[in-house]
């Protein structure tokens, strides 16, 4: 299959991506975005936000540009700015600006990582004015009727420093996300990669058993995500005890002793 | 080159006498003398170096050593003869003269024993991984701890120092691992949900019960895992295997079949011990360990008394505080809690929902804890658990987890409660001496005199003149023109490259300008030193130096901390905390600075290992770990002064950089370049030669050091 290229605006979810509805966050996201209320997704990792934005966005009928905040991520890479084209300066629109236009949904991802600036930006977006100010342009662009804004944010990781400010968080309808209750996780995790049910039911156990070590020595646990791709790699015919090792355990830890112990929850189970 | 000509007993006797103190302890050397004067160059050599490390520790043990040691040479090779020397000294620092004198004269055990600590897994090696791995399996959040023989109170799990049935290194873990999970089945399983002391003493020789009921239940406890943790379940059948361990007798074979069955639990190991109890008790699996009713009675009397008020207490929090998040409920209302086991024929044991008023909660961490404990205990939450405390009801601070007061544990007699041990490098010894330090951290007395106050009224001048220097480092954005990419055109550069391009010449691509965050990201620990010798002005310096050093700090917006140290022996390591690295600026740090007195002596060591340790659980850069000091490491009456002192602090500040911190020192001491430069290597100190300048000076190094 030869790669398309698209641009942001023309990026829609054509497929229904696999969700589990957790709870009322579907209909809660559907009233938000008749009402241009914008939304917050919290929750830890891997737990299926993003999913669930594409989902909204299958459902929603609308275009989704994704945006993965970095701490380099600055207003302009947002917004825009300008290029010099053989001499002349000409102006490029930046992701937030392409989706007001278009009426997109724009998911800003780890929204805390960004640069403070970039906050400010999304503020006048984020209420009732519905604008984006183009500073650089001299301009305020008024969002299209179906344009729509989500941020996500993890308050796991407390850290000072990455904290989301009351100005913001006050903005936004939230929406917490949590893992899935054992049952509806290891339907997840059979579905989504492919292993039988006792696998799952064991992987999931797994998941269980690294989120208990969560605050003694581990800073999160297992996700969801992570659980799929060692199924992934259980049906593919990789050892159960070898998939835990790469996909999970590695990744939830560098240290060599807390690897050690997860190893050996993972020999015992398996 | 060294002479490789055999010493002569003459030279081997004056070293041997001046090593052991001769002088004093009227050791006899002539005979060891000659008998090491019989051997090659190269066995001299290394016998002789290993009395002069042992003596360094004691007398004694060299001497005896030395006497064992001979014969030796020939048994075993170097390597082990080290070991056990090493070994040796070990028990010497642990329990004494006695016990190490055994070591050296039951040099047969060694050799057994060091086959157990080649092969075998000791405990303390061990006890991290298996800890983790016992709390990421579900339930009670236990402990572990050394003991000689393996049994839980069903709060601890006990575990030997060693473990060296197997062959193999990795089976010996393996082994472990079993032991740890099949006393932790005990507690998840409901082992102790009956009471077994009175179930046990009905027989008429509770001792030959108690072995057939744990036979029992091991085996009940065996189908419990292979079912939880299949994969344990095969290692531990392997491992058996491995030993030649028989299966169970006929009838045994029976019991077991009916304790595989899922909703088998004690009850049904007490009712087969009635019929298995005349018959012969199979011998125990290798991971068996011991079943100790009594302790595991008077522990859980103690548990389930305190966790039931505990529960009920902290459910009257929660109830508080959900009141106080709505209002406008009904407020006289006692409220009614309820736990839902969610009916699955085998959930997690944390699912457990709390539901308040028919409306479902999200219990904090420790009171889901308690659920589960009690659940544990119990079986399910009894009902009369779940109405929340009335006010006054119950202190419940009598049974939250103390924190012993540092002082308070020293009134009586010695003990080792609620401190952290750290290793000393013993240089004449080349090895560490585990366990060595007894450190406790200690809050300084507050002392709100308007200490800086004064200080920053004293030095205004130099304060203007700080903020200043200070500001200009702070973290800012600076623009950078001429940039590939950015985020606005520079004009100026294209001005420039459209010129360059009517002139024919080529155009730069470099138009446009973008701003830089230039981050500090800098974490320092300042450690003061808080010795005797400090006394007077030496420490009103200091004193002015951190209140100026914190100013400038503030300023700066680097992330820092201060302790002081100082301490009496080994026994008494003491880090006083000043300002904890998260903790802001605030009065009380200020009333603390104040309040820095000269303590007791200089021992250094623990103190970097420590900060070095606080320092590597701060996410920066850039670490640094500076020393104030104003002498050479000193200690009262246990040899830590002079060569040793210094060696210990040095290695301690090895230790230091290897883990990624850079260390520094500013010293008053005007005799440091004899020791200094050996410490912290030639460019990392600096000798403030006048106190009053101290003030001044700190702020200005710090400046120097971190500066771009």
């Amino acid at each position: 299959m030869q790669a398309r290229a698209l641009t942001p605006e023309e990026y829609f979810v054509e497929s229904e991506p696999y969700y589990e509805s957790t709870g009322d966050e579907i209909a809660i996201f559907d009233a938000a975005y008749k009402n241009k209320l914008p939304v917050l997704l919290k929750g830890p990792t891997g737990c299926g936000k993003t999913r669930f934005m594409e989902y909204m966005a299958w459902r929603l009928k609308r275009p989704l540009i994704t945006v993965s905040c970095h701490d380099d991520l600055t207003a302009s890479d947002l917004v825009g700015r300008f290029l010099v084209k053989g001499g002349e300066t000409v102006w490029v629109d930046g992701p937030l600006a392409r989706s007001v236009r278009a009426g997109a949904i724009c998911y800003l991802d780890e929204i805390v990582e960004a640069r403070k600036d970039t906050m400010v930006v999304i503020h006048p977006l984020a209420d009732d004015r519905r604008v984006l100010p183009m500073e650089k342009l001299g301009t305020l662009l008024e969002a299209n009727n179906d344009f729509c804004l989500a941020i996500s944010y993890n308050p796991g990781y407390q850290s000072v420093l990455k904290d989301l400010k009351q100005s913001t968080r006050q903005r936004f309808v939230a929406l917490e996300f949590d893992y899935p209750a054992v049952e509806l996780e290891r339907k997840i995790v059979a579905r989504e990669s492919g292993v039988d049910a006792t696998m799952a039911e064991r992987l999931v156990k797994f998941a269980h058993m690294t989120r208990n070590l969560k605050g003694s020595g581990l800073e999160e646990g297992a996700s969801t995500r992570l659980l799929v791709h060692a199924g992934k790699l259980i049906a593919s015919g990789v050892d159960p005890v070898a998939a835990c090792r790469s996909a999970i355990a590695q990744a939830i830890t560098d240290d060599s002793e807390m690897l050690a112990a997860v190893q050996e929850l993972s020999s015992s189970l398996f | 080159m060294a002479d490789a000509s055999p010493l002569t007993s003459e030279r081997i006797r004056l070293s041997l006498e001046q090593w052991l103190e001769v002088e004093f302890t009227f050791l006899q050397v002539e005979d060891l003398s000659h008998t090491i004067a019989a051997l090659s160059r190269e066995e001299q050599n290394f016998l002789l170096g290993w009395v002069q490390r042992i003596a360094t520790t004691n007398i004694q043990i060299a001497h005896q050593f030395a006497r064992h040691a001979i014969s030796s040479l020939a048994l075993l090779d170097q390597r082990m003869i080290g070991a056990w020397a090493l070994h040796a000294m070990d028990i010497y620092d642990r329990a004494g003269l006695r016990p190490a004198m055994k070591v050296i004269k039951e040099l047969d055990t060694f050799i057994q024993y060091s086959h157990e600590r080649s092969a075998g897994v000791l405990f303390e090696d061990v006890n991290g991984i298996l800890l983790t791995f016992v709390h990421g399996l579900s339930g009670r959040r236990l402990k572990l701890e050394q003991n000689e023989s393996v049994f839980t109170d069903s709060e601890t799990l006990f575990l030997p120092a060693v473990v060296a049935r197997m062959q193999k290194a990795e089976d010996n873990f393996a082994l472990c691992k079993a032991m740890t999970a099949l006393l932790w089945a005990q507690t998840r399983f409901g082992t102790f949900r009956a009471d077994l002391i009175e179930a046990l003493t009905a027989y008429p020789d509770s001792e030959k019960a108690l072995k057939h009921f744990h036979t029992l239940e091991t085996l009940r406890l065996e189908s419990c895992i292979s079912r939880e943790l299949p994969g344990l379940f095969r290692e531990m059948n392997r491992l058996r295997a491995e030993l030649g361990e028989i299966k169970p007798l006929q009838n045994w074979q029976r019991y077991a079949h009916e304790l595989a069955r899922p909703d088998a639990t004690v009850h049904d190991s007490l009712r087969l011990l009635a019929d298995a109890y005349p018959g012969e008790v199979p011998p125990p699996a290798c991971y068996q360990g011991e079943l100790r009713p009594e302790a595991i009675a008077q522990c859980m009397a103690a548990r389930i008394a305190r966790e039931k008020i505990l529960l009920r207490a902290k459910l009257a929090e929660m109830t508080q505080d959900l009141k106080q998040q709505q209002p406008d409920e009904t407020e006289d209302r006692p409220s009614r809690f309820k736990v839902k086991q969610p009916n699955e024929e085998h959930a997690e044991l944390n699912q457990l929902e709390l539901i308040l008023d028919d409306v479902p909660v999200a219990p904090p961490e420790d009171v889901r804890q308690l659920l589960t404990s009690i659940q544990l205990d119990l079986g399910s939450i009894p009902p009369d658990y779940l109405t929340p405390a009335g006010p006054g009801e119950y202190d419940t601070s009598l049974f939250e987890p103390k924190i012993s007061d540092p002082d308070e544990v020293w009134q009586g007699t010695y003990h080792e409660e609620g401190a952290t041990f750290y290793p000393e490098w013993d240089f004449g010894r080349q090895h560490y001496r585990k366990n060595w330090c007894v450190m406790r951290e200690k809050d300084v007395t507050q002392v709100h005199d308007g200490f800086s106050l004064l200080t920053l009224q004293k030095h205004s001048g130099l304060v203007k003149h700080l903020r200043r220097t200070f500001e200009a480092m702070r973290d800012e954005n600076r623009l950078l023109k001429r940039e590939a990419g950015g985020d606005e055109v520079d004009i100026d550069a294209l001005v420039e490259a459209l010129a360059d391009a009517y002139d024919g010449s080529e155009m730069s691509d470099r138009l446009f300008m973008r701003t830089h965050r230039s981050e500090r990201n800098i974490a320092v620990i300042f450690m003061v030193d808080m010795s005797g010798s400090t006394k007077g002005w030496i420490n009103d310096a200091e004193r002015e130096a951190l209140v100026l050093l914190c100013e400038a700090l503030e300023t700066l917006g680097d992330r820092y901390a201060i302790y002081g140290f100082s301490g009496t022996t080994r026994k008494r390591c003491e880090l006083y905390r000043i300002k904890r690295i998260d903790e802001p600026y605030n009065d009380e740090v200020k009333a603390r600075i104040s309040g820095i007195r000269p303590q007791d002596y200089t021992r250094m060591g623990f103190a970097i290992r420590h900060l070095t340790r606080l320092l590597n659980e701060v996410q920066a850069r850039t670490k640094l770990l500076i020393t104030l000091s104003d002498g050479k490491p000193d200690d009262y009456n246990d040899g830590y002064r002079g060569e040793y002192g210094i060696e210990d602090t040095r290695k301690a500040l090895q230790e230091a950089q290897r883990s990624g911190i850079h260390p520094f020192c500013i010293t008053i001491d005007s005799e440091a370049q004899n020791y200094l430069p050996h410490m912290y290597g030639a460019v990392n100190y600096t000798v403030v030669d006048e106190v009053k300048k101290l003030p001044l000076k700190v702020t200005d190094i710090y400046r120097r050091l971190t500066h771009r």
